[in-house]
């Protein structure tokens, strides 16, 4: 058996991790019988896109085989990941903090707090998935989202998704660390955060249609790349019908994605570190705002 | 002094209790909110983010200016239906989480008191946010106004205020006795509320009987009929016709507000009964 601190550390690491992924998925489903969870997970989703669905049908008089349509409906579909999986990283601090009032018992645990809440986030994962599962089969099976399982390229599809969990679990931590340090609208710092980056991402339309001078904030923003990958590896005809990221094949894609993705990391773990240490230093673990 | 101790000594009753009660919880909605300025910002943002990621779409679509204009005013009219879910329906919940619950059950005024003040404080504070989405949404996207009537126009803004909050009077109380799914479940019937009330398109574009099966909303023909009367071609995409839609809603005022007393009735004697109902349970 290695004993040695690094095998200890990836230990604590991982336990804090695991068990952190069944907790929250328990909070997040154990509220109610599976029935009405089942209910709950394809209502939100499906209501969500048929949104779209209902403001495309009418414009285009259903003309479902513009490729717009499946850029718009994968693009919401995978954007449900964005705000659960940040929120469910940050929002563990709050819930944690003023709600079970058990952070304070956390920190003095032998557990890895920043995995413990990435943990949280992979419950958020995880519950996406299902959403995400279900939104795209209604497409695939109503709406004619032309999505051919055998020509789509899985291999992109699954390491997209996994660098963009990354991406989007490190955002999160680098909203906890504001959590824990702010003392007014923490609970609302993940719907703010993705309600905005929402607009810059070529979610549900193509970033053209932003102002011009908008348009660089898109760029910068790794979820365009990891939306247009998601989009592409499902429905390649997309990439061709606009012209946004047309000039970048998949592999170039996965290395501006990467190379975000380790750029967040970085910053993360930087912002999270300091704000830990200056919570810490303030006494602010186990304050309650009550806001 | 001695006419202050005459005062603290007065007791008020009946009407005079009622509406002390309902300015007293209505206070810290229309005053206390508007202190935290940084509210205002998010409980603007959040619906404008909303609105100019569907004006976009519609952009992307090339849809006629209208469509964008009922995107503006749909975000507006979101504002009221997000207080009413989570600062009227949610709202007994969270004040037994708080602990409140039980003093305002002990204490001589009526719930209904509490609520009909927690209802005119949200709507008054959201007509300021609703405002300023307009206005905003206006200036960003060029929508044109023809109001015909305003006075009819206000007058439909009104009653369908009215049914609202009547409505989320009435889920005050259920969603109590939801217990702890009171979050869930107001989390759950955000969007399909936000789909089946037609708050980014006219409520014709669905089939006929959804369109009539979600006019119990109120936010549904309301919305549908302000749009007939702010918009010059909003007649031509209306569900109905405006005197059939203010009629229902009338009608849906009534019901609601009739059911709002009823179900806090019933809550109340519950709470009395059981003694559990003001537990917080974490």
């Amino acid at each position: 058996m290695d004993n040695s601190p690094s095998a200890v550390s990836r230990s604590e690491a991982m336990r804090s991790f695991k068990i952190a992924t069944w907790l929250g998925w328990q909070i997040t489903s154990n509220w109610t019988d599976p029935f009405l969870f089942a209910i709950y997970s394809i209502i939100r989703p499906i209501s969500r896109a048929a949104i779209l669905v209902v403001m495309y049908g009418v414009i285009t008089q259903g003309n479902f085989t513009n490729p717009l349509f499946p850029y718009i409906y994968l693009g919401n579909a995978f954007y449900t990941y964005v705000f659960t999986v940040m929120n469910g990283v940050s929002w563990a601090v709050i819930d944690d903090r003023e709600h079970y009032k058990t952070l304070k018992y956390m920190y003095i645990a032998p557990i890895r707090i920043p995995f413990y809440l990435l943990g949280r986030g992979m419950a958020g994962f995880l519950t996406a998935s299902l959403s995400v599962v279900i939104t795209i089969l209604a497409g695939a099976l109503f709406l004619h989202v032309s999505i051919d399982p055998l020509h789509a390229n899985w291999l992109v599809f699954f390491v997209a998704l996994f660098i963009g969990v990354i991406m989007l679990s490190m955002m999160g931590l680098l909203l906890a660390a504001v959590c824990l340090l702010v003392a007014r609208h923490a609970g609302s710092v993940a719907e703010g955060v993705s309600g905005v980056l929402f607009l810059f991402c070529g979610a549900i339309y193509p970033l053209e249609v932003l102002p011009k001078w908008l348009q660089p904030v898109g760029f910068a923003n790794p979820i365009t790349y990891w939306l247009e990958l998601m989009r592409r590896s499902l429905v390649g005809s997309v990439a061709q019908a606009f012209p946004t990221l047309a000039r970048f094949n998949n592999l170039e894609l996965l290395g501006i994605l990467l190379g975000l993705t380790v750029l967040f990391t970085a910053l993360s773990i930087f912002v999270f570190r300091y704000s830990d240490r200056l919570a810490r230093e303030r006494g602010l673990i186990d304050r309650t705002t009550n806001y | 002094m001695s006419k202050n101790v005459a005062n603290v000594s007065q007791k008020h009753t009946g009407w005079r209790l009622f509406w002390q009660s309902v300015i007293a919880r209505s206070y810290p909605r229309i005053i206390g909110q508007q202190r935290e300025a940084s509210w205002l910002l998010f409980e603007v943002i959040m619906p404008m983010a909303s609105v100019i990621a569907y004006v976009l779409v519609y952009r992307a679509l090339k849809a006629p200016q209208e469509y964008v204009s009922f995107v503006v005013l749909g975000g507006a009219m979101s504002a009221f239906w997000m207080n009413v879910l989570w600062s009227m329906s949610t709202q007994l919940y969270w004040e037994k989480e708080q602990g409140n619950l039980a003093l305002y059950i002990m204490a001589p005024n009526s719930m209904m008191s509490i609520l009909l003040g927690m209802a005119l404080g949200g709507m008054v504070a959201t007509i300021l946010r609703a405002v300023v989405i307009v206005l905003l949404g206006s200036l960003m996207f060029g929508v044109h106004y023809v109001v015909v009537s305003p006075f009819v126009l206000f007058a439909v803004l009104l009653i369908s205020m009215v049914a609202l909050y009547g409505l989320g009077m009435m889920f005050a109380s259920a969603f109590l006795l939801f217990g702890r799914e009171a979050w869930a479940i107001a989390d759950m019937i955000t969007e399909p509320v936000n789909l089946v009330s037609g708050l980014y398109f006219p409520i014709k574009s669905l089939p006929f009987w959804i369109a009539a099966a979600a006019s119990i909303i109120p936010l549904t023909l309301g919305l549908d009929a302000m749009r007939q009367l702010a918009f010059p071609n909003g007649f031509k995409l209306g569900f109905l016709t405006t005197r059939v839609e203010i009629f229902i809603l009338v009608c849906l005022s009534v019901i609601f507000l009739a059911g709002a007393k009823l179900l806090l009735d019933y809550t109340e004697k519950l709470a009395i009964r059981e003694g559990r109902l003001t537990e917080a349970r974490r």
